[in-house]
Formats: structure tokens, C-alpha cells, sequence
């Protein structure tokens, strides 16, 4: 299949796959974080976490990935010799990856989190508070299972969007099948063909995903009533 | 010390000139994408399926595919034919310039449509019982009251997608273009200062996003004053 290229593009795609989700994870890590820190009632804190996400959200995500893979590699390399290690050190594309759009997407789902935790009623912290819970209990056990129902929607948008971006990061080196497909393409010098195959194969990702996050949604909307219009 | 600043202050010229090439490749795409969206809108709201799903599946596959593989089908694909290279187009789309303006147009056409079938869908009834009952045709009830009011509505959620565009215009420089990130690339690799150089291009970008952002309030309160909440 595909002038035999065809098993190299599903490795690659295997890859993206893996980045997509373990970039979701950190992200979801951060964008919490993120929320928690912009909702909080200490303010250089919420300062930070507006921050956060205002700056990132308004710098391009390919800026934003030349900048950590490069220059972060970079910074690591000229700060290591003043702490008196002179070996060069090399950042795996992979966790760079990870940790890049991790980062970027952390700042986008820290303002779904943040609208989803804000459409709980007030009530609901204040029973968990009278109940003797502390901050964080009220946090993982009243606020976090609630918050994913209204936070549904967005993180389907982000999640669509982390998916199709993580083919950016082919630029900087990691082989995944964006990068693949350009390798094809440049021996067999059929472009077309593969990077309309490396389509697909990111449509049936968009589309599956789309398909299993709105049986999630309605999982999560069991027992909540729909307005009916 | 650390950072070095002072080769970025003598190729600022060089950003300056991105900056020129982005807002250029910006203003072509989303002209084009707006005069694309339009029609693919009101496509998406016919409730004749023959009409519907061709702009469905337009903006479904637009929509789930990364735009550096639209990018690329374009730039790179289409010189895979012969037919387009001896083609009249082929000046044209051997041009990076124009394949990058190309294929940020349709993508940024597919999200627009959606916005604008959106923004249509969620027309108040009364206003088309209106135009009715005024004997308007179809043709004049979209043209005087359907469209005017659906792309003010659009407004906050197509300034979301112009900083999107302003944002995708960056992978221009991954086809040759020297825009704000094609001359922090350029900048990078001269000196081997990728960090300065990038969080220089990131900073440009931040401005222009605050500035885009500006205008956008700008423009809702001049278009959309009656819908905003009544002063006390």
C-alpha cells in the first residue's frame, strides 16, 4: 500500500496519537491548575493564571513550539556550564513535544475549566464546606466531577484542535506521520498522495474522537434535565 | 550574561518587514475566506439536503484536518500533476505567496461559514414574519434582513477566528515566506539566538493579537450597540 510507505504513515500515526494524549493529559493538569489559580481568591495568583492564559493564547502555537524546542534547548545549553555541567544536552522531540503543547493547551483549558466551574451553583462548595471538607476535598469531590459535564463542549473544541496541531511539531523533528508523510512524498515525489492519505488518517482521528466525546457528554448529562425549546 | 538582546535590536527592520508580509497573507485570506463563507452559510442553513451537504462536507473536512496538511496538499500536492503544471495556474500556484493566501482562504471559509450558519439559524422568527408580511421576496429578505443582522451577530465569534487566522498565518514561514516567524527563523539561524529571536516574534504577535482584539470591541460597539446591555 502506498508504494509500501503504508506501514510507516500508521507508525507515525501511532505516534501522534500517543502525543495527542499524553499532551491532553499535562494539559488537563495544567489547565486545572490554571482554573484554580484564576479562580482563587489570593490575587497574585489569579494574576499569574490570567497571565498564563492570556499570553499563550495570543502567540501562535508554531512561535510557541520553535521557542520551547529551540530556545528552550538553547537556554538549558547556556545555563548547564554555570552550574558546572559541559556536556551538550539534547532534549528528546518527544517529551519536548509533550511538554510543549501540553503547555500551550493547559492556557486554552484553563479557561474551559474556568467557565465550567463558575456555572456550578455557589450551593454546592458551601454544603461541601459545611460538611467539614476542607478546600481540596471540596475541590476533588464536589467541584471537579460537576465541573466536567459543563466543560464537555470545550474540551471536545480543545482536544480537535491539540490533535491537528500536534502535526506542527513534525517541524521540529519528531517522527510522527506528518513527518513521515513528508518523507514519502520527497522519495516517491507523489506529495499529493501522501499527504492526502496523512488527511484521512487526522479525519478518522477528529471524527472518532468527536464521536466518543459526545457519548461521554450524554453519559454526563444523565439526570440533568435539557431545556426544552 | 545570559540573553542577548542587541542583535535583535539591529534586525527589527527584519521583523517590521514581517509584520508587513503576515497582516499582507491576514487580509488576503480573510477577504477571501469571507467571500467564500457566504455563500458555503447559506448553503449550510437550505433545508434541501442536495444543498446542504456538499457545504457540510466541505467544512467537516476542512474542519478535521490539520491546516499544515491543507497547507502542503496545495503547496507541495498539486505539482504532483501534470495537468496543473502546464496549466495557465501554474505561475500562480508554484508561488508560495499564493498557495499559503489559497489555502488559508479555504480554511478559514469552512470555520467562517459554520459561524455565519450559526449566527443565522439564531435570527428571531418575528424578524422574518416581518419581512414577510411586507411581501419581501427571498432574495430581498436575505439581502435586507437576514444577512445585515446574521454577520452583526457573527461579529464576537469572527474575532475569535481573525486572531485564529493572524495565529495560522505563522506556517507561512514553514513554505519559504518571511513573515514575523520566518524572520525570527532567519534571525535564529543567522545567530544562533533561537530564544531571543522567537519570544521577539512571540511578543509581535501578542501586540498585534491586543490590537486585532481592540478593534473588534471597536467595531461590536459600533455594530452591535442594540444588542449591548442597557446603561442604568
Amino acid at each position: 500500500m502506498l508504494n509500501g510507505y503504508g506501514s510507516t504513515i500508521l507508525d507515525g500515526a501511532w505516534l501522534t496519537l500517543q502525543l495527542a494524549l499524553s499532551s491532553i493529559a499535562v494539559a488537563i493538569f495544567l489547565g486545572l491548575l490554571g482554573a484554580a489559580f484564576r479562580l482563587s481568591p489570593i490575587k497574585w495568583l489569579a494574576l499569574l493564571g490570567e497571565a498564563y492564559a492570556t499570553v499563550i493564547r495570543g502567540i501562535p502555537d508554531l512561535v510557541l513550539i520553535l521557542l520551547i524546542f529551540y530556545g528552550g534547548q538553547d537556554i538549558v545549553n547556556r545555563v548547564a556550564p554555570l552550574l558546572g555541567y559541559n556536556d551538550y544536552i539534547d532534549i528528546n522531540p518527544f517529551i519536548a513535544g509533550v511538554g510543549t503543547m501540553g503547555f500551550i493547551f493547559g492556557a486554552y483549558l484553563s479557561e474551559t475549566f474556568r467557565g465550567a466551574f463558575m456555572a456550578i451553583p455557589k450551593g454546592q462548595a458551601e454544603a461541601g464546606a459545611a460538611y467539614g471538607m476542607s478546600n481540596l476535598q471540596v475541590f476533588f469531590r464536589i467541584l471537579v466531577p460537576q465541573m466536567i459535564r459543563f466543560a464537555i463542549p470545550g474540551f471536545t473544541n480543545n482536544w480537535l484542535v491539540l490533535t491537528k496541531a500536534t502535526a506542527l511539531i513534525s517541524v521540529v523533528g519528531l517522527q510522527d506521520m506528518m513527518f513521515k508523510a513528508k518523507n514519502a512524498a520527497d522519495a516517491t515525489r507523489e506529495p499529493f498522495t501522501f499527504y492526502l492519505a496523512v488527511a484521512g488518517l487526522y479525519l478518522v482521528l477528529t471524527s472518532v474522537s468527536l464521536l466518543a466525546l459526545r457519548f461521554l457528554e450524554k453519559r454526563y448529562s444523565v439526570g440533568t434535565k435539557a431545556a426544552d425549546l | 550574561m545570559i540573553f542577548d538582546f542587541s542583535v535583535i535590536w539591529d534586525s527589527l527592520p527584519l521583523y517590521f518587514g514581517g509584520v508587513l508580509v503576515t497582516l499582507k497573507i491576514l487580509l488576503i485570506a480573510l477577504a477571501g475566506g469571507l467571500a467564500l463563507a457566504i455563500p458555503l452559510g447559506l448553503m449550510r442553513v437550505s433545508k434541501s439536503a442536495w444543498v446542504n451537504f456538499p457545504a457540510w462536507l466541505y467544512t467537516y473536512v476542512i474542519r478535521g484536518t490539520p491546516m499544515l496538511v491543507q497547507l502542503f496538499l496545495i503547496y507541495y500536492g498539486l505539482a504532483q500533476f501534470e495537468a496543473v503544471r502546464t496549466s495557465f495556474m501554474w505561475p500562480y500556484l508554484s508561488s508560495a505567496t499564493f498557495c499559503a493566501c489559497l489555502a488559508f482562504a479555504i480554511n478559514t471559509s469552512a470555520y467562517s461559514a459554520e459561524i455565519l450558519a450559526g449566527s443565522l439559524k439564531a435570527t428571531p422568527p418575528g424578524e422574518i414574519e416581518a419581512a414577510k408580511a411586507m411581501g419581501m421576496s427571498r432574495a430581498k429578505l436575505y439581502r435586507r434582513i437576514l444577512l445585515p443582522s446574521a454577520l452583526r451577530r457573527a461579529l464576537p465569534q469572527y474575532s475569535n477566528e481573525v486572531i485564529m487566522m493572524l495565529h495560522t498565518t505563522s506556517l507561512a514561514s514553514i513554505v519559504t515566506l518571511v513573515d514575523i516567524t520566518g524572520a525570527a527563523r532567519t534571525v535564529s539561524s543567522r545567530f544562533y539566538l533561537p530564544f531571543e529571536a522567537f519570544i521577539t516574534a512571540g511578543l509581535f504577535y501578542l501586540v498585534l493579537t491586543f490590537i486585532l482584539v481592540r478593534l473588534f470591541k471597536l467595531a461590536e460597539r459600533r455594530w452591535l450597540a442594540y444588542l449591548a446591555p442597557r446603561k442604568a
